[in-house]
């Protein structure tokens, strides 16, 4: 039996948009459809409760581990069954894992919607693993990390801040893991954490696409509605991080670097831990101070200064605790990184001191919300887009006002985030530099 | 964290498959005013436009001096135009939440543009103005050719650039497709704003100019702003001829020494021309043996079974005077030996028995539907019809598509894939991979 329990209006009002429906099985699963009749495909997503900073310390990577691990069949479907049947169609699939959600996702036409439904529920309790697929894998997750990271001084450079920036959070530890705890992952560390986390209870299913929401109800409800609930499934209660007093820095040095990099990484809310309207007004903080040419860092650092090749911030507001927001730049030849650092300081000390102007506000807004219209010609990012906030605390009606709340943000409550939030002592700041010690130049 | 990832530093567009969307849409072919032909096909769920367009002439264009000129213009269209400095267009691009892209590729300058309805006619003036009017202001020259150094002297030490640009230098010597499109730390200081100016003077013109325009917007209208963008610029285009080439260096394997923790493998051989009528058929083998989905052989063999690599994957890629087969992956140095081996086993037994009647029909499937699922956007559907017309394939390519891949039979795909296959690679190793040295002789 399928309860709805409630079917939301449309877009924020002044928007376009579909109507977007949210209903909550007696198993305790959402769903989500977002109603897109321009061509007869779906994206299906289920998004899991559940990332890397639901670990146990010491088996870091485990929940992306599980994430590859779950296509590894079940007791029903053998491996390889699902991704032939996705193929089949013609379909696109794939998952991914953040510190807070695992997702997994197929494009299919939408007269498939059934089929992956059915596969999708299978796997969400019948997962079978044995060493014959699992130790492979551990050496293909192996491999991964070597591409994103190994391979990579910047991602090298972000692993170590991030580390640094979290003294309690599980945020601090990478998602992909570290190597040496990734190496003694194992089929029972991976089961355990699949019966502790995966069930119709701890999931939110969004469809996108050519679907009307009562038959993706009907459809949902003959799949996900069967699976029992896990009473395993604890709070989502990690460590918080404590008032943080003390500006750290860092300097990765690599043979690799031709070109340094400096980023430093701020202790800021997310939408989830921040009071109404703080998480908006770092937004468009992070806009002004740092997206794009007309930027405050841009100009200064680049065009004015002639000091960087690259400079800019971002914010993430998307996380279950508290999260960062970030500055970063790239010196040109003969600038030293200090040198760097101190104009930055300068540019954030501006806004601090003397706030954003009317004009920059009203493009940050502008350009701001059109990216939510944008987002509606891709009915995929649509989908990303309510996963992502419906796994990190948020509502479906937080999504829909979101351009209404970003609408409301004023050039004081900008000026209040920077001052309050790009505090130093809140921050690690991290060199990237070429090590040219005798021993880094060998090469092989 | 996304599982799978397909590599391919290779520019050139890949054989995009086409939408179902397309399918039950209808393409017009529209004239503006000034004569400008465009295929149109109206979409009016979402209040936007998405224009792509195409000139004749990308980075082969470029003097071998001057390697990266066509690519440094592309990135200062947008940095002032007409009486507009940098920051001024910048501002009005932002202020209307208007998306300008240029890019190069061999053989064409791809250029796209997305507007909310509202601004429409602001956007296609400033992209009037910029393909018209491009300033090429001395700061601005010398900002973004310090960015692109930055760049260029970053990649001297990323593996995988490494790999990529030593296959195309080997595989194409002496000719502009052998050349990356960025140019090198040599050739873009010598690039001096008079060539810029040439080299838009000589490719952006209204003959050889191709656009799609997708939205919610009707034929007159499309028309109207189409003459805004482009209806100043000259009737002819002045770009040289590109000589034919195949691609050499087959048999051989290059090492580049590199300290990193993971070897980066780029491996390839001769392709098809999308005009071959083999076209469709190496299409389908190249999918089974190592396309885009998790069920290829290489993927199964080396990810799968193994667990060498995170990904590894290769894809027909065309232009128009040759063509190849490209692939890449990346694997630990310890066993990149045995990855290669693999690949090279793989690929001589596609070539030696072809693949198997029930892969056959389980890629045309996937390749079929895949075409209803990858575009997914105004943007992506602009862009796939300026690829068909570039590609000559004619307005009811859509509707023929099923057709043409049904009609590829085992015995086809037998002799394509002997023909694809058959010659020999390529292979470029960057990192430090255990046992492996450069063989083969210089052609």
């Amino acid at each position: 039996m399928l309860t709805a329990v409630f079917a939301t209006p449309a877009f924020a009002a002044g928007d376009t948009g579909p109507k977007v429906a949210d209903f909550k099985l007696p198993n305790g699963l959402e769903l989500v459809v977002i109603p897109d009749h321009r061509a007869p495909v779906v994206t299906h997503m289920i998004w899991y409760k559940v990332g890397a900073a639901d670990e146990v310390a010491g088996h870091s990577g485990l929940a992306h581990f599980l994430e590859h691990l779950m296509f590894k069949g079940t007791a029903k479907h053998p491996a390889g069954e699902f991704s032939q049947v996705v193929a089949h169609m013609g379909g696109q699939e794939n998952a991914f894992t953040t510190s807070d959600y695992t997702g997994y996702f197929q494009r299919v036409p939408s007269r498939d919607l059934k089929t992956v439904m059915e596969f999708e529920a299978d796997r969400m309790t019948g997962l079978q693993l044995t060493d014959q697929v699992v130790l492979p894998e551990r050496e293909v997750i192996l491999e991964e990390q070597n591409q994103r990271v190994g391979n990579n001084p910047r991602a090298r450079l972000s692993e170590q801040i991030e580390a640094a920036l979290y003294l309690n959070s599980p945020y601090g530890r990478p998602v992909i893991g570290w190597r040496h705890e990734m190496e003694q992952l194992t089929r029972d560390d991976a089961i355990g954490f699949y019966r502790r986390f995966y069930g119709p209870n701890n999931a939110v299913v969004v469809v996108a696409g050519d679907v009307t929401p009562e038959a993706a109800l009907k459809l949902a409800e003959a799949s996900y509605g069967t699976v029992a609930p896990r009473a395993s499934i604890p709070p989502r209660q990690r460590p918080q991080e404590p008032k943080p007093i003390a500006a750290r820095s860092l300097t990765l040095a690599d043979p690799r670097v031709e070109t340094p990099v400096l980023q430093r990484d701020y202790l800021v809310p997310s939408f989830h831990t921040a009071k109404p309207g703080q998480s908006e007004a770092l937004e468009v903080l992070a806009h002004i101070l740092g997206t794009g040419s007309n930027s405050r860092l841009y100009q200064a650092l680049v065009v004015n200064e002639k000091l960087a090749v690259a400079a800019g911030a971002w914010y993430e507001s998307s996380a279950l605790d508290d999260s960062k927001f970030g500055v970063y730049g790239s010196p040109r030849d003969g600038v030293t990184l200090p040198r760097l650092e101190a104009s930055i300081d300068a540019v954030i000390a501006a806004v601090a001191d003397k706030g954003v102007t009317a004009e920059e506000l009203e493009r940050t807004k502008t350009r701001l919300i059109a990216d939510a219209v944008y987002a509606h010609d891709n009915q995929a990012s649509m989908a990303r887009w309510y996963g992502s906030a419906l796994t990190t605390g948020a509502t479906v009606s937080d999504v829909e006002q979101w351009p209404d709340r970003i609408r409301k943000v004023t050039a004081a409550d900008v000026q209040a985030a920077a001052r309050e939030w790009l505090d130093k002592k809140r921050s690690v700041t991290g060199y990237l530099i070429k090590d040219t010690s005798p021993q880094a130049e060998r090469r092989s | 964290m996304t599982r799978f990832l397909t590599f391919f530093a290779a520019a050139a567009l890949a054989f995009v498959a086409l939408t179902p969307a397309v399918d039950a849409m209808t393409i017009e072919k529209i004239m503006s005013p000034s004569g400008i032909p465009a295929w149109l096909v109206r979409e009016d769920a979402t209040p936007l436009v998405a224009l792509n367009y195409a000139f004749h002439g990308g980075s082969s264009q470029d003097e071998a001096d001057k390697a990266g000129t066509a690519n440094l213009a592309a990135d200062l269209l947008d940095e002032g135009a007409g009486d507009l400095d940098s920051t001024t267009f910048h501002k009005r691009l932002e202020n209307h939440a208007i998306d300008m892209t240029f890019q190069v590729g061999r053989d064409y300058f791809h250029g796209s543009l997305r507007t909310l309805n509202d601004y429409r006619d602001e956007a296609f003036d400033l992209l009037g103005l910029a393909l018209t009017k491009p300033r090429f202001d001395a700061d601005a020259v010398e900002r973004v050719r310090g960015q692109m150094m930055a760049m260029l002297r970053r990649e001297t030490t990323n593996p995988n650039n490494l790999a990529s640009r030593t296959w195309w230098r080997t595989a194409f010597p002496h000719h502009p497709y052998g050349r990356d499109a960025q140019g090198s730390l040599e050739t873009v200081p010598h690039i001096t704003a008079s060539d810029l100016r040439d080299y838009v003077r000589r490719a952006f013109a209204r003959n050889e100019l191709t656009v799609s325009i997708v939205g919610d917007i009707d034929a007159k209208t499309a028309g109207e702003l189409i003459d805004h963008a482009f209806a100043g610029l000259p009737a002819k285009n002045d770009i040289k001829p590109i000589a034919a080439a195949t691609p050499q260096g087959m048999g051989r394997r290059i090492v580049i020494n590199l300290d990193v923790p993971q070897a980066v493998v780029t491996f390839g051989g001769n392709g098809l021309e999308r005009s071959d009528p083999d076209f469709m058929a190496g299409y389908i083998v190249n999918h089974i043996l190592g396309g885009g989905s998790f069920s290829s052989r290489l993927y199964r063999e080396v990810r799968e079974k193994r667990g060498l690599a995170y990904g590894v994957s290769d894809s027909l890629v065309w232009f128009k005077r040759a063509a190849v087969v490209l692939g890449g992956t990346a694997t630990r140095a310890d066993r990149t030996a045995d990855a290669l081996d693999i690949i090279e086993k793989e690929t001589k037994r596609m070539a030696d028995q072809g693949p198997t009647p029930e892969e056959l029909a389980a890629a045309k499937s996937y390749l079929k539907g895949a075409y209803a699922l990858s575009l997914d956007s105004s943007s992506k559907i602009a862009a796939q019809l300026t690829q068909i017309q570039l590609d000559n394939l004619g307005m009811d390519y859509v509707q023929r598509r099923d057709k043409l891949i049904d009609a590829v039979t085992i015995d086809d795909a037998k002799r394509v894939a002997k023909r694809l296959y058959g010659g020999g690679m390529l292979v470029t190793v960057a990192g430090k991979p255990k046992g492996l040295e450069s063989s083969g002789t210089p052609d």
